[in-house]
């Protein structure tokens, strides 16, 4: 039986003119043929999925189901002697539980900064944090901003100077954080200085990818009226596109001051100092109280910084920018 | 018309007082912004004490960790006494355990080491000549110390007792009393498919292939196929399987976190959006349950995650999904809101059920969207996860950072950058080919 001859489902066919037969067969055809194809799909990621989480259940070291039962005794960990803790750990202040023994030594940490006037241990590390999270921000966006005329299409004729500026922007961003932060902590000490080179050189790599392609979506008709007037590249360049992108790029590097402040506690953790050494040693040894209040200084000070940011933005560029909803790594 | 007038000037000046003489603090806001920054950076020189860490930086370790990547050297200890001229390597040298290397040469008493064209070091009992580019050092060896005749070159220094000859990127030799002690650089990576303890170790690609296909059984209870490929999985210096393993670790992590996410942040972000859900306590419960999810740093959750289910890829996997769900679901009803009306209002009018008003007046708009925002996730997932996987979150982050640690594998580290390097770039183009697929032309 051929294909044409096969009978239609669902329709009553004697309804149908000829040539009406023939574009509902032709439609159901595609119908089906799409709709095979999802069920693949679909079978293809289920089957990919289930293997995925049976490969990570047995590679992990505590099994699912076994650990399942106990998921909250950890979070039961966490509760804190009386709720006053949290707060007495937050701005070291002496606990009444005070034993001599680290959970409880609140005032050690103290920075003094003139006569009794002290920073509670925690708001110094958050500050350290984002101290990284800025200065990665600002001297990424400067090395992003020189980069990317260099490999925007509407401004460099010579292929072979884009394409070297774009590799080596991918190459900055593909490159993981934590082998720069290893391999300077290798030369500098453990510390946040390798830690800022990090977060740094990741963030030229991709603020600069979000540049040029602002920059090639740039209004040239600046800068062809610069052009008719005999302008050079560098006037052409700081007179026509740096005005009417100042803003997207202003944008995009608070966007990724947003993601930096996660990134430099990350990295952090992992030996760059600041908050998050001080949040993965104190789960670690579980301090419960001490744990509660860096969670809360953290998330207090990223939604501070989120709200900041998002405001700033939409002073800068109205809602244009949140196009990718903050997420660019 | 040639040129502008005066009093044209004075009039467009009239015309645009912004523009000629904006206020002060608009003219000025650049400089401000410019000196505000330069005092910050300042501040931060000061707080971190920037300047003495970089003063007091050990810069010369980075040249030779960075030659680490790449090459790796043979130590090797000439020792002369008046029995004889021995030779002798460590125990896990990467030449194996008798090794012959065809850059010395021993005859009797006199051993020659070549360090490349040009540059070569002769023992000879108690003489040592050196020679690089031409010039020569005869260095003798006293038992006070070993004592250069004439002018040291630039290439060789002398400490106490002890001369240094300095061959570049070739290696270096000591000559100390009694012995020199050598170390022979070579470009590229030792043993990287089989170890010394291999019976296919140090044997051309076409031998290992004839003795897999046609030789007799190695070992007889396998084959020597299976010997082969077990050699190269446990390679005791590289850890292929263990690298290739934590590697699809961070993988999965970043698969499943993604996809997970994606599949329960859909439905929430119908319960979300304000006109798809018109309960404002609904609309607010969800949002701030993503914000909060988001808030909650990734970090904060691989830690949580790793204290409950142990370290491993589980940890890193629950990671993302909490974190994604949280910003997907931002997106998503984000999305949501900004969409066409027209298509459901179409699909209500005919009387379709609820259901059906979101299945065909709101899925098709929104679905390229959200799938190419998912992708977008998956791709930089990837490169979070082997982050998070340092902490403990299973993946080859430890691993790496462990490797990079000890200071002395950095070897080990280039091979896991260039894997982590390869899939990243993999996954980018996929992502990005799907993407430019679900999205047109039109971005």
């Amino acid at each position: 039986m051929l294909w044409k001859d096969k009978p239609l489902s669902r329709v009553n066919s004697t309804l149908l003119s000829p040539d009406g037969i023939l574009i509902e067969r032709h439609w159901q055809e595609l119908a089906g043929r799409r709709r095979a194809y999802s069920w693949l799909i679909g079978i293809g990621l289920l089957i990919a999925v289930s293997g995925s989480l049976w490969f990570a259940n047995d590679s992990n070291a505590g099994k699912f189901f076994d650990r399942i039962p106990h998921f909250f005794d950890f979070a039961g960990d966490l509760v804190p002697r009386d709720g006053w803790e949290v707060w007495r750990a937050l701005f070291d202040l002496p606990s009444p539980y005070f034993d001599g023994s680290l959970k409880f030594d609140y005032p050690e940490g103290r920075v003094y900064l003139f006569g009794p006037l002290y920073m509670p241990e925690y708001f110094y590390k958050m500050l350290q944090t984002l101290n990284i999270a800025i200065i990665a921000t600002l001297t990424g966006a400067f090395f992003g901003f020189l980069l990317c005329f260099l490999a925007a299409r509407n401004l460099v004729k010579s292929k072979m100077i884009r394409f070297v500026a774009r590799r080596y922007m991918e190459i900055l961003r593909a490159f993981p954080e934590i082998v720069i932060a290893g391999f300077f902590a290798a030369i500098l000490s453990l510390g946040p200085i390798p830690a800022m080179f990090a977060v740094g050189i990741h963030t030229i790599g991709a603020l600069g990818k979000l540049f040029f392609e602002v920059v090639e979506n740039a209004d040239m008709k600046a800068d062809e009226g610069l052009r008719a007037v005999g302008a050079n590249w560098f006037e052409r360049v700081g007179f026509g596109i740096v005005p009417q992108v100042m803003p997207n790029f202003m944008s995009y590097a608070l966007l990724r001051l947003e993601i930096n402040v996660r990134a430099s506690t990350i990295i952090g953790a992992v030996g760059g100092g600041g908050i998050g050494e001080e949040l993965r040693l104190s789960i670690g040894r579980g301090h419960q109280a001490k744990t509660l209040a860096i969670i809360v200084l953290l998330l207090a000070t990223i939604i501070a910084v989120d709200q900041f940011s998002a405001w700033l933005r939409r002073r800068l560029v109205g809602n244009q920018a949140f196009a990718f909803g903050g997420k660019q790594s | 018309m040639n040129g502008v007038s005066s009093l044209n000037i004075a009039e467009f000046e009239a015309r645009y007082p912004d523009v000629f003489n904006p206020p002060a603090l608009k003219r000025f806001l650049p400089l401000l912004i410019g000196a505000a920054t330069i005092l910050y950076l300042v501040y931060c020189w000061w707080f971190f004490s920037i300047g003495t860490v970089l003063a007091t930086g050990q810069w010369q370790r980075a040249e030779i960790y960075a030659r680490d990547w790449v090459s790796y050297a043979i130590r090797s200890t000439v020792r002369m006494s008046p029995e004889g001229t021995t030779i002798s390597y460590p125990r896990f040298s990467e030449l194996g355990d008798n090794p012959k290397p065809d850059w010395v040469v021993q005859n009797g008493r006199d051993v020659t080491i070549t360090f490349g064209t040009g540059k070569s070091l002769r023992i000879n009992g108690q003489r040592v000549i050196a020679m690089r580019g031409g010039e020569e050092l005869t260095v003798l060896i006293e038992p006070d110390g070993a004592k250069p005749q004439g002018r040291l070159p630039t290439w060789a220094t002398l400490k106490e007792d002890q001369v240094t000859v300095n061959f570049g990127f070739a290696g270096t030799a000591d000559i100390i009393p009694e012995r020199v002690v050598i170390s022979r650089r070579f470009l590229g990576w030792a043993n990287f498919v089989f170890d010394t303890a291999s019976p296919f170790w140090n044997r051309s690609a076409g031998e290992v292939a004839s003795m897999i296909f046609s030789g007799e059984r190695i070992r007889p209870e396998i084959s020597n196929a299976a010997l082969a490929f077990d050699n190269i999985w446990y390679n005791s210096s590289w850890q292929h399987g263990d690298v290739w393993t934590k590697l699809l670790q961070t993988i999965v992590m970043a698969f499943v976190g993604t996809l997970l996410a994606t599949l329960i942040s859909l439905p929430l972000a119908f319960i979300a959006a304000r006109n798809i859900t018109p309960n404002f306590f609904a609309n607010q419960m969800t949002k701030r349950f993503f914000d909060f999810l988001r808030s909650v740093d990734m970090l904060i959750w691989a830690l949580f995650f790793t204290r409950a289910f142990g370290p491993g890829p589980l940890a890193g996997i629950s990671a993302i999904f909490f974190t994604d769900t949280g910003t997907l679901g931002k997106v998503y009803s984000e999305t949501l809101e900004n969409i066409d009306d027209k298509q459901r209002e179409g699909v209500k009018s005919v009387g379709a059920s609820p259901m059906n008003v979101q299945r065909y007046g709101v899925i098709p708009q929104v679905l390229p969207v959200f799938a190419s925002q998912a992708l977008y996730f998956w791709e930089s997932n990837t490169r979070s996860a082997t982050i998070i996987g340092a902490v403990g979150a299973g993946g080859i982050g430890l691993k790496l950072w462990e490797a990079m640690r000890t200071n002395t594998n950095w070897h080990n580290v280039a091979y896991m950058v260039l894997l982590i390097l390869a899939v990243v770039f993999i996954f980018d183009s996929i992502s990005n080919a799907l993407r430019s697929r679900l999205m047109g032309k039109q971005q």
